[in-house]
């Protein structure tokens, strides 16, 4: 085996964190508390831009084993009654997809806010309430099509369609709880001027998931059930 | 590549921050360990009871009456509760020892000081991640002390069985939700471990750690994690259409028109290998998340002890990865015999017999690097040598159980139960005892003593193989498992050769004593470690024994070498450290 005395790898001056507003879509570094400068100058993407694809991934195989299960399920028995969705999850679907535009929107606020471009933002969280108070009224949304669909005389246990909606339907509304968990940590954190930036982007990530899983199951169960 | 610093936690005063609820990844990895220790020995003494049974069937087990009046009336197990414990030794040993002891245990304390981290990224949901798991282990214990005991479906609690409740048997309600309430909890455990995993092995590493510089136990860890990832992903909404099966009356599991005991269920349409198709889909990567740990831990561990590198670190790092994948196309040969449609048998066959491959390059590295070594000799290298060779002889059987033709005669016999032992179970203990011996100085402070260490792994080795080879002439004989006795069948005369298993099976499980004794012997009068005992040149080597709080005390280390560079003439000796900015150069070179 050959010998591998290697200097330690260059830093890629175009890959810094910068001191500025500049490069960075404005943000403010983050000089470690301990001012060690090899900290400052090592590059790599924080854990949580990692970690959320990971969790993304737990999600997806979690709803890909739920799908094979509903399409195995179907496919095996005659027992099996369409229903139709409720028409109100339509309208959770828009309020689900205008949140993600809202939290775009207050991302830019507060990277604005942030980096000091617009000091103007007064209240740089407004938009997330906003994203907050929508994906609230979307799990009240979810929570009446389950009531309207219990009023129609259809259970977990009436028939295997109606059980796979509220498995799935129930399974993605905890899931969406999870971000608005997500949400109100990032507003707690932008309160005490202490949010990273990789904290809201690996929420966002996460919410804009949501949005994506919940049209993948909307599309799921209106073509299964 | 980084030196993120993790976070910046101060060590912790209160004992309860310190020992219970600690943040501190080498605390929830000793935690790990401890519950591992627990769990094998529950699963051992079930072990046990069960080999006393076979062996003398109404023979009065002293004491098994308190643990259940009705299961062992008078101490003599009936057919139900030998199942119940089968189930019970079977759920304890895969998810609790052999997948928390390998992989969170070992991976908890030395993922990061192998890639030069603080800690994991996330400690908060590290800490879950133990107590979790923790919890779910308190869930299938208490199914023991609940209704009529715990379920008696088996490790895989297959379908209908494991949906239809109460009429299905003992433990077939209250101890089936039980145990589907564990093992959903216990994957959350699992999930939240692997994001760490993952996580710190991607984002931590410190300056020079390149991927293929980390060591291969961090290989096995990191790649495991990553089946983890997908396997405890699926096997949890699993569960959870069980649970719903049994609480909320759906009928994901069981069929129509389904007459049990006398009794019409009143579930409908339901399918029954639905739950082995989603359950061997995480079944199957779970025999390799319980032994790819091993696999890396015993490879670290031969080549600090041979002095010498393998004969390939990518090679190695590559079949480990081609293990990882290939693990997720073969489940389904453990649904040959399910009257699942023949062709999908051949398809399932095919890529069982593609992994001997991998399997084949690992153990061809591990033999041709060992030739011509001169192996250093102690606990740690004889279990990592016993390691290969349970891999082998459990692997070897796997050939025949890959074409269906054979498995259907041999699939309900004690052949598989002897081939899984070998090749999964045994071995990754072994994996485990190789690393407790080696990392033992690391994480304790002392040294373990080696004649003990010695007499145990002997005492281990042949025992192991009294047990389980014999199974393998059984299965031949056939002689179907599962069955709590053989008297008045056609299998009577094979209950000698039950007798000699149920012998050797008590020797060697006492010999499991003495590791006992000598791990809490070592750990208060042992003999002090030094910080490198084994002169090996990873990163956990370079720290103080035992590692400070933030693992290198304030400092952080730069890599310049790969993991291991032994054979070198060096000014410390036959290796250099990855940190040692040291320029040498090998005898190779020198020749």
């Amino acid at each position: 085996m050959a010998t591998t005395v290697h200097e330690p790898p260059q830093i890629d001056p175009h890959r810094l964190p910068d001191q500025g507003h500049s490069g960075n879509f404005g943000w403010r570094n983050l000089v470690p508390a301990d001012g060690d400068l090899r900290v400052a100058l090592d590059y790599s993407p924080p854990p949580s831009s990692t970690g959320i694809w990971v969790v993304l991934f737990a999600i997806t195989m979690m709803f890909a084993a739920f799908t094979s299960a509903l399409v195995v399920r179907k496919g095996s028995s005659l027992d099996w009654q369409s229903f139709t969705l409720p028409s109100i999850l339509y309208f959770n679907t828009l309020l689900l997809l205008a949140s993600s535009v809202t939290l775009e929107v207050s991302r830019r606020r507060v990277a604005a806010f942030m980096g000091g471009l617009n000091s103007q933002v007064e209240s740089p969280a407004r938009w997330l309430y906003i994203t907050l108070f929508l994906g609230l009224l979307f799990v009240a949304g979810q929570y009446v099509a389950w009531s309207q669909l219990s009023a129609k005389g259809l259970y977990l246990a009436t028939n295997p369609s109606s059980s796979f909606f509220y498995v799935l339907t129930a399974t993605h509304a905890l899931h969406v709880l999870g971000g608005l968990g997500g949400l109100i940590y990032v507003i707690r954190k932008l309160s005490k001027s202490a949010l990273r930036r990789s904290t809201l982007v690996a929420t966002a990530r996460y919410w804009h998931f949501m949005g994506v899983l919940w049209l993948y199951l909307l599309l799921l169960l209106w073509i299964k059930l | 590549m980084s030196a993120h610093a993790a976070h910046h936690h101060v060590p912790p005063t209160s004992f309860i921050r310190k020992h219970v609820f600690s943040l501190d990844h080498k605390v929830i990895g000793k935690q790990y360990y401890a519950l591992g220790l627990v769990a094998a020995l529950v699963g051992m003494v079930l072990s046990w009871f069960m080999r006393i049974h076979l062996a003398w069937t109404n023979a009065a087990i002293p004491g098994l009456q308190l643990l259940s009046k009705n299961g062992a009336p008078g101490g003599v197990m009936t057919p139900e509760y030998y199942l119940q414990l089968m189930t019970m030794h079977g759920t304890i040993m895969v998810f609790f020892v052999l997948t928390t002891a390998p992989f969170a245990a070992f991976g908890n304390f030395f993922l990061p000081i192998q890639v030069g981290a603080e800690d994991m990224p996330f400690p908060r949901f590290n800490m879950m991640s133990f107590w979790v798991t923790f919890t779910a282990f308190l869930v299938l214990m208490s199914s023991f002390f609940v209704g009529d005991g715990p379920t008696l479906g088996g490790w895989t609690q297959y379908a209908p069985l494991n949906a239809v409740g109460s009429v299905g048997g003992p433990g077939q309600g209250a101890g089936v939700v039980l145990w589907a309430a564990s093992i959903a909890l216990f994957c959350v455990g699992q999930l939240l471990g692997s994001l760490n995993f993952i996580t710190t092995t991607l984002d931590l590493r410190v300056k020079g750690m390149s991927l293929m510089r980390l060591p291969l136990s961090a290989w096995g860890w990191f790649i495991t994690s990553c089946m983890g990832l997908t396997a405890f992903a699926v096997l949890m909404p699993a569960c959870i259409l069980v649970i719903l099966d049994h609480v909320a009356g759906t009928s994901f599991f069981v069929a129509s028109n389904l007459v049990m005991n006398d009794q019409l269920l009143p579930h409908s349409g339901g399918s029954t290998l639905l739950w082995q198709h989603l359950f061997w889909f995480f079944g199957h990567p779970e025999v390799y998340i319980a032994i790819l740990p091993g696999i890396g831990i015993v490879s670290h561990i031969l080549i600090t002890n041979m002095r010498k590198p393998m004969l390939s670190h990518r090679v190695l790092i590559y079949s480990m990865g081609a293990l990882a994948v290939l693990s997720y196309m073969v489940y389904g040969h453990h649904m040959f015999v399910s009257g699942m449609n023949p062709f999908s048998s051949l398809a399932f066959s095919f890529p069982t017999l593609v992994i001997t491959i991998p399997s084949t390059i690992v153990v061809l590295i591990w033999t041709f690097s060992l030739y011509g070594s001169k192996l250093r000799i102690n606990s740690a290298s004889l279990f990592a040598l016993g390691f290969i060779s349970m891999f082998v002889s459990g692997g070897v059987s796997g050939f025949f159980l890959a074409q269906p033709s054979i498995d259907i005669m041999l699939h309900a016999t004690y052949f598989v139960v002897g081939h899984f032992h070998m090749v999964m179970g045994v071995a990754a203990m072994f994996g485990i005892f190789a690393g407790t011996y080696f990392w033992f100085p690391k994480m304790a402070g002392r040294m373990m003593n080696e004649t003990l260490g010695k007499i145990h792994f002997w005492l281990s080795f042949v025992g192991t193989y009294c047990i389980f080879m014999p199974f393998h002439y059984l299965g031949m004989a056939g002689n179907v498992r599962r069955y709590s006795t053989f008297v008045d069948d056609f299998l009577q005369p094979l209950i000698p050769v039950h007798r000699f298993i149920t012998v050797a099976a008590l020797i060697t499980g006492a010999a499991q004593l003495i590791f006992l004794y000598n791990l809490i012997h070592s750990r208060f009068w042992g003999k002090p470690a030094t910080d490198n005992p084994w002169e090996a040149t990873s990163l956990e080597w370079s720290t103080a024994t035992p590692p400070p709080f933030d693992n290198f005390g304030g400092k952080h280390p730069v890599v310049y070498h790969d993991p291991y560079q032994y054979g070198v003439q060096s000014s410390v000796g036959d290796y250099v450290m990855q940190t040692s900015p040291e320029q040498v150069k090998t005898e190779h070179e020198e020749k």
